[in-house]
């Protein structure tokens, strides 16, 4: 059916093909002229200046169902993600009972961490393996709800009586409230594709971050390396996810909208690029033949791509 | 090339008219709407949306959503289009096919119905809100079935659903629905309806036994003998006399559950203060 193919792939961008191209040569764009500017929200060609509000009311909408819906929609391998997330991050300071006590905790920012996830397990990673008991982690969301179900989980957590968390309600694109050079690891899970300025959150990253701090994301990639793999994946994506949604969280049209971000967003190379830009250095590259310059998860459904702030 | 080949049939296949082939698309690209919300599905969709609103709608009956959902998922083929030919057959019918009215909270004012005589459709429609606690919200649109017109045959039959409820004076409370989806599924053969019976399992054993000898048979009599609800003008009937409307569709009334459960609970309680009073008194008495 090699003719219908051109058709196939023109139906997935749909007519936000204006919007999809604006997108991708982002460091090309300047700012005037807000109004007439569109971006992607989905399949859907929206207005840059309301793609924030459409988010907001996604997660807002999400937030309560939020963990069973990961739950039923990754078939439980969420968890695994973020586990390994955390331990290749390596989180805390290393204590030795020789050390200096007054030696200053590490401080983590968690970008779009609304619900906690990964907060709890960086702080509890610290705690249990590294014996760490001064690293504090700042929850960052521009969503309230989202935030508001973080500080439910966190109200019966020892780390919430020892302060060793805070919330923050903040836009990733204008941190303003978090001082520069302040934070030595930044994560974004499963975050960064609903920004409508990646390169706005990266650059805010870059800035945040101590000389020699690690930006570390945690994202979707739009398709899976193998071509048959790749081909039951949509199915299950575009298929099965929204029907879930409808069935457990009475919401269909916001995982419609999960999974067209997920198809939206950069691939790993050109998100690598970006990263780069930014002004990042991608660990472990420079060697011919060398690593890639990510980590892809479960045949490249998720990917985890870090960058280090040169000295 | 095996592409050649198949493309061929492919094109065979989309010659035919289109009552005749299935419509043959995957997930991943979807036909364009039918009309706004729309959202065309393929078999497999459609049988999981059928499986899983089943369970979810008996597990949590407050979720009206997944009723709804049940509904559009079961209705095709064949089941409102039946509906539907069933309106066209009928003069009244066809004018609500012609006109489309919907009935929201706007276009039914509770105010202009509470002051309308006792025994109008609109006052009793007005009384058994009140009576139950519940407005004319709006109710979910259709999005799952694929023609327009037959979409808006199931949204008809939501959104009068209620009506149907004020005539026959049922309450919302499971029995109550319960003996109007018998009701329904007698008179209008949606499949939901009949499905949703399976929350019988969900009454207490005076609950069903009542159901089995009152309400149910009330339900499939009336259901069966009376004229097709669905072709009731209701926005035209709301000043027409009730008992005159319910003569003239075949409905006799129910016996009122409410008060059924209520000189039940009475007499229940009655029965305990006197046997609570017995102890007692063989308690001092030291019989």
């Amino acid at each position: 059916m090699a003719g219908l193919l051109p058709r196939a792939s023109k139906r997935l961008r749909l007519a936000s093909s204006p919007g999809w191209q604006q997108q991708q040569p982002a460091t090309s764009q300047h700012v005037g002229q807000d109004e007439n500017k569109t971006t992607h929200f989905g399949f859907e060609t929206v207005a840059e200046n309301i793609k924030a509000s459409r988010v907001a009311s996604v997660f807002s909408s999400v937030a309560s169902n939020y963990d069973t819906m990961n739950d039923l929609m990754s078939l439980g391998i969420h968890r695994l993600w973020k586990d390994h997330f955390v331990r290749s991050l390596d989180p805390g300071i290393a204590t030795s009972p020789f050390a200096d006590q007054a030696k200053q905790g590490q401080t983590i920012l968690d970008i779009a961490g609304g619900t906690g996830d990964i907060a709890f397990r960086m702080l509890d990673y610290c705690t249990t393996v590294k014996k760490d008991t001064t690293t504090s982690v700042i929850v960052s969301d521009i969503n309230p709800d989202m935030l508001a179900e973080g500080r439910k989980r966190f109200s019966t957590s020892p780390y919430q009586s020892a302060g060793r968390v805070s919330f923050l309600e903040a836009n990733a694109e204008d941190l303003s409230a978090v001082e520069s050079s302040s934070i030595d690891l930044y994560t974004v899970a499963f975050g960064i594709r609903n920004f409508t300025h990646k390169e706005k959150a990266l650059a805010e990253a870059f800035r945040v971050l101590k000389p020699g701090g690690v930006f570390a994301c945690l994202e979707f990639t739009p398709r899976l390396r193998n071509p048959l793999m790749n081909a039951f994946y949509k199915r299950w994506s575009f298929g099965a996810i929204p029907l879930i949604g409808q069935i457990v969280a009475a919401d269909r049209d916001s995982y419609q909208y999960l999974v067209e971000s997920i198809e939206r967003f950069p691939s790993q190379e050109q998100f690598k690029t970006m990263i780069q830009d930014a002004g990042f250095i991608i660990p472990g590259q420079g060697s011919e033949g060398g690593p890639r310059g990510w980590e892809d998860l479960t045949m490249g459904i998720a990917a985890i791509h870090k960058g280090v702030k040169p000295a | 090339m095996p592409g050649k080949t198949s493309l061929q049939a492919f094109k065979q296949l989309l010659s035919l008219p289109s009552s005749v082939r299935r419509r043959t698309f995957s997930v991943l690209h979807r036909p364009p709407p039918n009309y706004p919300g729309h959202v065309p599905l393929t078999l497999l969709e459609r049988g999981g949306l059928a499986i899983g609103s089943a369970f979810g709608s008996l597990r949590n009956p407050y979720r009206h959503d997944l009723i709804a959902a049940l509904g559009e998922a079961t209705a095709k083929p064949y089941f409102v289009s039946r509906l539907r030919r069933a309106m066209l057959e009928n003069p009244t019918g066809r004018r609500i096919l012609r006109d489309k009215p919907r009935i929201t909270s706007q276009s039914m004012s509770l105010e202009r119905l509470r002051q309308l005589p006792a025994n109008t459709v609109g006052h009793a429609y007005a009384a058994w809100l009140d009576r139950e606690g519940v407005t004319p919200d709006t109710r979910d649109s259709v999005r799952y079935i694929d023609d327009p017109e037959e979409a808006y045959v199931m949204q008809r039959y939501r959104e009068t659903h209620d009506f149907t409820h004020a005539i026959t004076g049922l309450p919302v409370i499971i029995e109550g629905e319960l003996a109007v989806k018998a009701f329904e599924f007698a008179n209008t053969l949606l499949p939901m309806t009949a499905l949703s019976l399976v929350a019988i399992v969900r009454l207490k054993p005076v609950e069903r036994k009542r159901f089995f000898e009152v309400y149910g048979p009330w339900a499939i009599s009336n259901g069966l003998k009376a004229e097709e609800v669905i072709n009731v003008y209701w926005e035209e009937e709301l000043e027409t006399d009730v008992d005159v409307l319910r003569q003239r569709l075949g409905i006799e009334t129910p016996p009122d559950l409410r008060e059924l459960r209520k000189k039940l609970r009475d007499q229940m309680k009655a029965e305990k203060a006197a046997k609570d009073a017995r102890e007692r008194l063989g308690a001092t008495t030291g019989v």
